[in-house]
């Protein structure tokens, strides 16, 4: 493995791989076609205990390839590039597609939405392949842990991570795409114990530029501080209160909205949002937004899954559903343009009428602060909503004692609509970035 | 040399053009940089998958998975790495790499492979090319017509069909030389109905290690019954309640509860770091006495068995918890080397592109003495959960969560209304002494369960018979 290794050199070999791909895809009876190619090269460490307790390296190339004749369609996907491999790959896709059935909404997004600027969003930042600046950081993240709080007494470890990718897209209109990632992390997990309890907790940092990482002290020692607050937990009794999520909880509180509104669940009939275009959906205050063209951040990119180009928007705005979440075939289906969200969103942030998160907790008085959700108990269809929850008790509007072994329960439609003030502390970590979010009342089963 | 190993070499070794000299030599690299433990693991996965939405099959897929690991163990340390690439380079590579972590001087011997060669437990060869395409159209055909025809209330049905067949070599410098060749079925279907303004789905799925041809010649509406049955009751369902009370979990599925409450617990990595709620704890009682808790790899056709786990030792059924009491964890090769004890077949990865870990295979609570019946009257008041979505553990507080997506009121000592989905929460070795009455009636699971660990999901197994839980919360909404 070679620790200097640049990805952006193979661009142009990867790019050659995906036009050999649909060159073979046409040659052997594809009407259209559309590939992916991956590489993918990465070195994690771990720290255990101020020892180094594994070091992985891995390095991946895999294609996957769409074929159509007629209305019909097939995939295939391979981590075998040779050229024995490439033939067979797309004469599966070919096999298959002779036995599905045609479907009116399949094919290539329109040739003309197929983006044309791809500017460099800011995304690549290498650095060395280098063990011993990994084992470094993870160790002083680690060993920051320990020495914050002394009832901080074992450990799964701290974790420095770097990869390198790259992904190209192309299709048969002519469109290819290629785009090289960097990311870099470091996490730790922390156990603390006292004379009632053993609990865990993790702080981590995430960044495609290693330069942009939280220090690795700092993780150490938030990752300490809150596992150590987690300490001696006890249970509420049952009762309804006003529970406030915190930035990392309320992340799944968008997922959960971005399900609801995207093209599969609409057209199969599975959202609590169902039809929800331009109606209410929540606060008035509230927006969520997608910006992919961001430079710099986790979840930026300049075209989506179908090769068309992303394009800010808002899916919420003014409380109101404005936009679904739509690839080429799920807004065919729905009789709606793409909004350039094939495989996923970029960048989405929820926004509100914000407030600092002392002053939420002075508003809701008391209640359950919410920093750590746990479970499968949401229901996509109907909005039903029962989580397990961990966090603090908020009692005449400061924090108190920690909470466990909690659950959250109502609707997400009736959540969405209860909510009087996000936080001004979003947290920015990742692909789906979000504020505290405060709502006015839920069911909180505990004693 | 078993067949397996034989047609695993052909497989992986033959079209890279590697031999078993080649290995032996890589093999010989690691010991010779003082690994405990050096190992290689070669793998070929082809899965294909058929998925019927709105009357017809529109779409399909397949995949080919190949790529091999090096691993070099030396104390606590781990070094791995992994490629794409079967060739000779891409195994020097590899080799290198993970031989880094090992310190200079050390020097470890090579012990003469000593095949494994346990019974196979499954076969039936691959499922891909076991049936022919319009066979498996035919398949997801059946179970769409048979949902609609139930009932006018269905609006929507997604059928999936997935098969997979896996064949590894695993090569290690503690004389491992085995292989596996593993099938794996799955055919899933999701309903949506509606009345009036409620909609509500309803999930319903079935599979193993086992051939298609091996199932019922009514499976594909049995399943379609299932779905739809699911729903419509969840139709009806009002609020669940809030707050702790007792709850019957119905056999099979809901053996979930096992796989959160104890199983993560018992794992050998969260045991030897001290990390887990169960850690110094065998000789305990940590369940109630009823309690005899065991995880079994053998089980003929199961999900989550195996011939041998991705370390190449056979699976055994390894008792967990006997008659409330803590015997045992489950191990993989490194923390049962660091824990003085035997590697219990448990060591398994998503891949070759993931280090092996302990995990569950199959893992059920052995039958009691109790009728059903006898098991839901003596509940005056509670609820009665039949079907869960999944769950969710924090090993080292104990705390778990699993969510009833089928659940009944129990008044009076009767199943009365349908509840909407709840998620349960409570400390698993408080919950586990709470178990205070065990039916008769163990089944495993339809085969349809993963398990995820640290990013790595594996298919499991879970079983359990009719049980009586006193006391964990519920989390409705009803006061």
């Amino acid at each position: 493995m070679r620790q200097d290794m640049d990805i952006r050199q193979q661009e142009g070999e990867l790019t050659g791989l995906a036009e050999a791909i649909l060159r073979q895809a046409k040659r052997l009876g594809a009407d259209a076609a559309e590939v992916s190619v991956s590489e993918d090269i990465g070195l994690t460490v771990k720290v255990r205990k101020g020892e180094l307790e594994t070091l992985e390296f891995h390095a991946d190339r895999s294609f996957g390839i769409a074929v159509y004749q007629g209305q019909r369609k097939g995939s295939a996907s391979t981590s075998d590039s040779t050229e024995g491999a490439i033939e067979e790959t797309v004469a599966r896709a070919l096999g298959i597609a002779r036995h599905t059935q045609d479907d009116p909404c399949h094919g290539l997004a329109d040739a003309g939405l197929m983006a044309t600027r791809l500017p460099d969003l800011d995304l690549f930042h290498p650095a060395p392949l280098d063990t011993e600046a990994a084992l470094a950081a993870a160790g002083a993240c680690e060993a920051q842990g320990f020495a914050t709080d002394r009832r901080i007494v074992n450990s799964e470890g701290a974790e420095a991570a770097a990869s390198q990718s790259c992904a190209v897209y192309g299709n048969s209109h002519g469109f290819m795409g290629a785009a090289s990632t960097t990311s870099h992390s470091l996490s730790c997990v922390l156990i603390a114990e006292d004379g009632n309890s053993m609990q865990r907790d993790y702080w981590y940092t995430a960044h495609r530029n290693p330069q942009s990482l939280e220090a690795p002290e700092a993780v150490g020692r938030t990752a300490a501080e809150r596992t150590a607050a987690r300490l001696s937990p006890r249970k509420v009794a049952t009762g309804n209160y006003p529970v406030l999520f915190s930035p990392q909880a309320a992340r799944s509180l968008a997922g959960h909205v971005i399900g609801a509104l995207s093209g599969g669940a609409q057209y199969r009939k599975a959202s609590f949002l169902l039809d929800a275009l331009d109606t209410e959906v929540a606060s008035p205050h509230l927006r969520l937004i997608e910006q992919p063209r961001l430079p710099g951040l986790l979840g930026s990119a300049s075209f989506d899954g179908d090769g068309v180009a992303t394009a800010e928007k808002a899916f919420i705005d003014a409380g109101a559903a404005r936009n679904y979440v739509l690839s080429a075939y799920s807004g065919r289906r729905l009789g709606l343009p793409t909004t350039g969200n094939a495989g996923g969103v970029h960048n989405l942030r929820l926004e509100g009428r914000a407030k600092a998160v002392k002053t939420l907790l002075k508003d809701m008085d008391r209640g359950l602060y919410v920093t750590d959700l746990m479970g499968t108990g949401v229901n996509g269809v109907t909005g039903d909503y029962s989580q397990g929850a961990a966090g603090f008790w908020v009692e005449g509007g400061e924090l108190t004692y920690p909470v466990h072994e909690v659950t959250i329960a109502s609707n997400l439609k009736d959540m969405l609509r209860q909510v009087p003030a996000v936080g001004d502390d979003p947290d920015e970590r990742g692909n789906i970035i979000t504020p505290s979010v405060l709502i006015e009342t839920m069911t909180v089963a505990g004693a | 040399m078993s067949p397996l190993v034989r047609e695993a070499e052909r497989t992986l070794l033959e079209p890279a053009a590697l031999s078993r000299q080649d290995a032996e030599k890589a093999l010989g690299r690691l010991a010779g940089a003082g690994a405990d433990l050096g190992e290689l693991f070669l793998q070929n996965r082809v899965s294909e998958s058929w998925a019927l939405e709105d009357g017809i099959v529109k779409e399909g897929s397949f995949n080919l998975d190949r790529g091999l690991s090096v691993r070099a163990l030396s104390g606590e340390k781990t070094g791995a790495a992994y490629a794409e690439d079967i060739r000779p380079e891409g195994l020097a590579n590899a080799v290198e790499a993970a031989r880094s972590i090992t310190r200079a001087g050390g020097q470890q011997q090579v012990k003469a492979p000593a095949p494994a060669e346990p019974p196979a437990i499954y076969g039936g060869g691959n499922p891909i090319t076991a049936l022919g395409e319009q066979d498996k159209v035919a398949l997801l055909e059946r179970v769409d017509r048979a949902a609609r025809r139930i009932d006018n209330r269905v609006q929507e049905v997604n059928v999936r069909l997935s098969l997979n067949f896996e064949t590894l070599l695993v090569m290690a410098t503690d004389g491992a030389w085995a292989a596996d060749a593993r099938p794996l079925v799955r055919l899933d279907v999701s309903v949506i109905v509606a009345e009036g303004q409620r909609r509500e789905r309803g999930f319903a799925g079935a599979g193993g290690r086992r051939p298609l041809s091996s199932f019922s010649h009514d499976w594909p509406e049995d399943l379609a019954r299932e779905a739809v049955r699911g729903a419509l009751v969840n139709l009806e369902a009002v609020d669940a309640p809030a707050g702790p009370m007792p709850v019957v979990l119905a056999p099979g599925w809901p053996g979930v509860l096992l796989h959160e409450a104890v199983g993560h617990g018992l794992e050998g990595d969260f045991n030897r770091k001290g990390s887990s709620a169960f850690a110094n704890r065998i000789g305990e009682q940590v369940a109630s006495t009823s309690c005899t808790v065991i995880d079994d790899g053998t089980l003929p056709d199961r999900r989550g068995s195996l011939t041998v786990d991705d370390e190449g030792t056979p699976t055994e059924p390894t008792v967990l918890i006997e008659n409330g009491i803590l015997k045992g964890y489950m191990q993989d090769k490194l923390n049962a080397r660091l824990m003085g004890a035997a590697a219990t077949g448990n060591g398994r990865r998503q891949s070759y592109a993931h280090q092996p870990m302990p995990r569950m295979t199959n893992t059920f609570m052995q039958p009691g003495d109790k009728e059903p019946a006898e098991i839901i009257a003596a509940c005056p008041k509670g609820v009665y959960a039949v079907n869960f979505g999944g769950g969710q553990v924090d090993i080292t507080s104990g705390r778990f969560v699993f969510s009833a997506t089928e659940a009944y009121l129990i008044e009076n000592g009767k199943v009365t209304r349908p509840i909407r989905g709840a998620t349960l929460i409570g400390n698993g070795p408080e919950v586990m002494t709470r178990v205070s009455m065990v039916g008769n009636d163990l089944s495993l699971d339809p085969g349809v369960g993963v398990c995820g660990k640290e990013g790595q999901a594996v298919p499991v197994g879970v079983g359990q018979p009719t049980l009586l839980v006193d006391k964990i919360t519920i989390g409705g909404t009803a006061g």
